[in-house]
């Protein structure tokens, strides 16, 4: 049926499906993504007369990663519907996604009729069972009365405190019975708090500890990527000099541009930044995990820091590194108070320390060798051209590590990547879903060869929707961070990660009717990402890139803060 | 080191997967787990009873304080809990052992559940020592099953709950 020839519903909800289609409507869910299938067919039928727009994705997955990177880049909720069995299982790796990197989802499965929950019926899996370890929450809605409060708790909760994705379970019966809405407003969870207000002497513990150190430093995370923080966050680092290292997903939060600015600490940071962490007296962790791939071993952490930690999740404070000044509440929160507390005072010995390794150890692009482009060049490029007026999608692989490192990113929710999880094949479905999410900001996709082809059936998406996103492939043939680390690691056994075939996706752009260019020379390269970038609508670029580029500094895993792998200048390409 | 930690949640289908898949999936050292109505039927109370350093059990109760379920959260210290916990325990004899089984039980203070010729169950309900004590004496002789709930525990101090 055409668009023209819906009917837009104006009625009381009759049913389930029409009470979650009335719910979107009523709480301003205007989009959403999704698959159908049998055990959801009411709820189609419902969303058919619906105001919220659907796209539909080529692939489960695909939709809970679009419905992630709309999120990521809104800060709204992101809504993903799936049916019953396989198309519940599909949503797994895109809810882990998200549920590792804090992201507000709500995932609404179809499952079979209620009297047959449990009876290994067709297209049943225990989405339930399967999903509690990588949801904030989930449900199972066994009775119609239920629906609307569920509904609105989960709403309540993916989108409060930690974020986090939902999921809410709606056999078939339960979307056909009878319901109406209980028009109750309000939701409260017992011992579930919204907004946690941080404790007063731990904020003045925090602002005391800030003023009296001389070599401070804040390690930002993806919880501070909310509404406010950012202007909180350049007063505070700007007054006092404070230098700010920021993970994967708070990049843009503080501005790439700055001097105080540090970019990615950890794994594949800066040896400045890693430098400064490991010089500091003072580092404030700011809506962070103190992950692996940043604090690397434990015990080498700053040494000569003490650690504070503001986290709205107290389950975060003191996980992997010893806290000595921790703050549980809403970041937010605690950086108004604190930009109230503290008196500004200058640190020139500090900002000269932060420069002197800043301008002695560079990230350096190479040069290119045997006329083959280096990956970092397009990345820089792409950059350049786009100016942080673009939202940078990525997958995951050296080209993502290459992106955190060579793209500026000013504001938040500017560049979006698969942290927590690192799931290949995250980009292209998160570039949709971002370039949905009404910032109207171009948006564009920095990917693999190896990423891109986990998800590439959303080409059809992006074709069918008319998506303008900007698609860049770092082509280097190989699975390139795996690749490294058998070179580094593993005596140069490059065991199952180098493509002996890929497709020319270029061509295959064009086969789902979007215009697609190759690059293989460097000299071309500035005017090929220009181009991509200025022709409307999608359009691919394949950039052929120098296969054997590690990426670098590095430092192995579990290794301190200054354990950097010194690489050999020019590895053999892998063949 | 143990500790006893008493939760308070939210009654709902699935509340125990949710306990106990955490416990399992962040590889925590459960000694015990119980479950059980309170005097509100909305509300459940579970008992567990979890060994680690200090730095484990605080992760622990941090993690299940997160749970959407849990209203409230208490690691009570031993000597500020009241426990107890109950054990259905089935001994087999040979028919001469019977007077002597016989009197144990009685020394033991156990209850005869029921009583054959070779073979008897008896319950008991105490501390967790007075259990241990129990299992302890009988285990001379065949023990042939046993049930035990796990602690369940209240604070001494009646201000808290």
């Amino acid at each position: 049926m055409t668009k023209e020839t819906k009917k837009k519903r104006g009625r009381a909800p009759a049913n389930g499906a029409e009470l979650i289609v009335d719910f979107f409507e009523r709480n301003g869910v205007d989009l959403v993504f999704g698959y159908p299938g049998g055990a959801v067919i009411p709820l189609y039928d419902a969303l058919h007369d619906g105001n919220a727009k659907h796209v539909l994705a080529r692939h489960e997955q695909g939709a809970a990663h679009a419905a992630d990177g709309f999120a990521r880049a809104s800060g709204r909720t992101g809504v993903v519907i799936a049916t019953s069995g396989p198309g519940a299982t599909n949503l797994v790796t895109g809810l882990a996604n998200a549920h590792m990197d804090s992201v507000p989802l709500v995932a609404i499965t179809g499952q079979v009729n209620t009297s047959s929950l449990g009876t290994d019926g067709f297209q049943e899996a225990d989405i339930y069972g399967i999903s509690i370890p990588i949801t904030k929450y989930n449900y199972l809605v066994k009775n119609p009365a239920d629906l609307e409060d569920v509904l609105a708790e989960a709403f309540f909760l993916a989108g409060t405190g930690r974020p986090g994705p939902v999921l809410i379970d709606v056999p078939r019966d339960i979307q056909t019975a009878p319901a109406k809405s209980n028009g109750k407003k309000t939701v409260s969870i017992p011992g579930y708090d919204p907004r946690p207000v941080p404790d007063d002497g731990e904020v003045e513990a925090l602002a005391g500890a800030i003023s009296r150190s001389r070599r401070p430093v804040f390690y930002v995370g993806g919880g501070a990527s909310g509404e406010g923080v950012s202007e909180t966050l350049l007063k505070l680092a700007e007054d006092s000099d404070i230098a700010v290292v920021s993970t994967l997903q708070a990049k843009g939060v503080f501005p790439d541009d700055r001097e105080l600015s540090l970019g990615l600490p950890g794994m594949h940071g800066a040896k400045y930044a890693n430098l400064a962490i490991n010089e500091s007296d003072l580092i404030i962790g700011l809506g962070v995990r103190f992950d692996d791939r940043v604090v690397g071993d434990v015990r080498g952490f700053a040494p000569l820091a003490r650690v504070a930690h503001v986290d709205v999740d107290p389950a975060e404070i003191g996980k992997r590194v010893s806290v000595d000044i921790p703050v549980a509440g809403d970041l937010k929160l605690v950086l108004d108070r604190l930009a109230k507390t503290i008196k500004p005072s200058k640190k020139p010995a500090w900002r000269e320390r932060l420069a002197r390794l800043k301008s002695e150890h560079p990230l350096i692009v190479p040069e290119s060798r045997g006329n083959l482009i280096k990956p970092q060049a397009a990345i820089r490029a792409l950059s350049e051209a786009t100016g942080g007026e673009a939202i940078i999608v990525t997958d995951v692989g050296q080209h993502q590590m290459w992106a955190a490192q060579f793209v500026t990113s000013t504001k938040p929710r500017r560049f979006l990547s698969s942290g927590g999880l690192g799931t290949m094949g995250f980009g292209l479905p998160a570039s949709v879903g971002a370039a949905l999410s009404g910032t109207g900001l171009p948006v564009a996709l920095v990917s693999g060869d190896g990423s891109f082809q986990m998800t590439l059936q959303e080409l059809a998406t992006v074709r069918q929707y008319d998506i303008p996103v900007k698609i860049l492939i770092i082509d280097n043939g190989c699975l390139g961070m795996v690749r490294q680390w058998q070179e580094f690691f593993f005596d140069k056994r490059y065991s199952q990660t180098v493509f002996e075939y890929n497709p020319d996706f270029s061509a295959l752009a064009k086969v789902y009717g979007i215009p697609g260019k190759r690059v293989e020379n460097p000299a071309d390269l500035t005017d090929s990402v220009r181009e991509l970038l200025e022709t409307p609508g999608p359009g691919l670029l394949d950039v052929v890139c120098d296969g054997g580029e590690n990426v670098l500094p590095m430092i192995p895993a579990g290794k301190g803060q200054t354990d950097f792998y010194e690489a050999e200048e020019n590895p053999p390409r892998p063949s | 080191m143990k500790k006893i930690i008493s939760l308070l949640v939210r009654n709902r289908p699935g509340v125990l997967s949710h306990v106990a898949g955490l416990v399992t999936r962040r590889a925590y050292n459960v000694e015990s787990i119980a479950a059980g109505p309170t005097e509100n039927r909305d509300i459940t109370r579970i008992t567990l009873v979890v060994a680690g350093d200090e730095k484990v059990l605080d992760q622990v109760i941090k993690q299940l304080r997160k749970l959407i379920d849990v209203i409230k959260i208490d690691a009570i210290p031993h000597e500020n809990a009241m426990t107890g916990e109950l054990a259905l325990i089935t001994v087999s004899f040979t028919p001469e052992k019977k007077t002597e089984i016989m009197s144990l039980i009685g020394l033991l203070g156990l209850t005869v559940k029921s009583i054959e010729k070779d073979r008897a169950t008896v319950m008991i309900a105490g501390s967790a020592q007075s259990v241990d004590t129990a299992i302890n004496g009988l285990a001379p002789f065949h023990i042939r099953a046993m049930a035990r709930t796990g602690l369940v525990a209240l604070p001494l101090d009646r201000d808290n709950f």
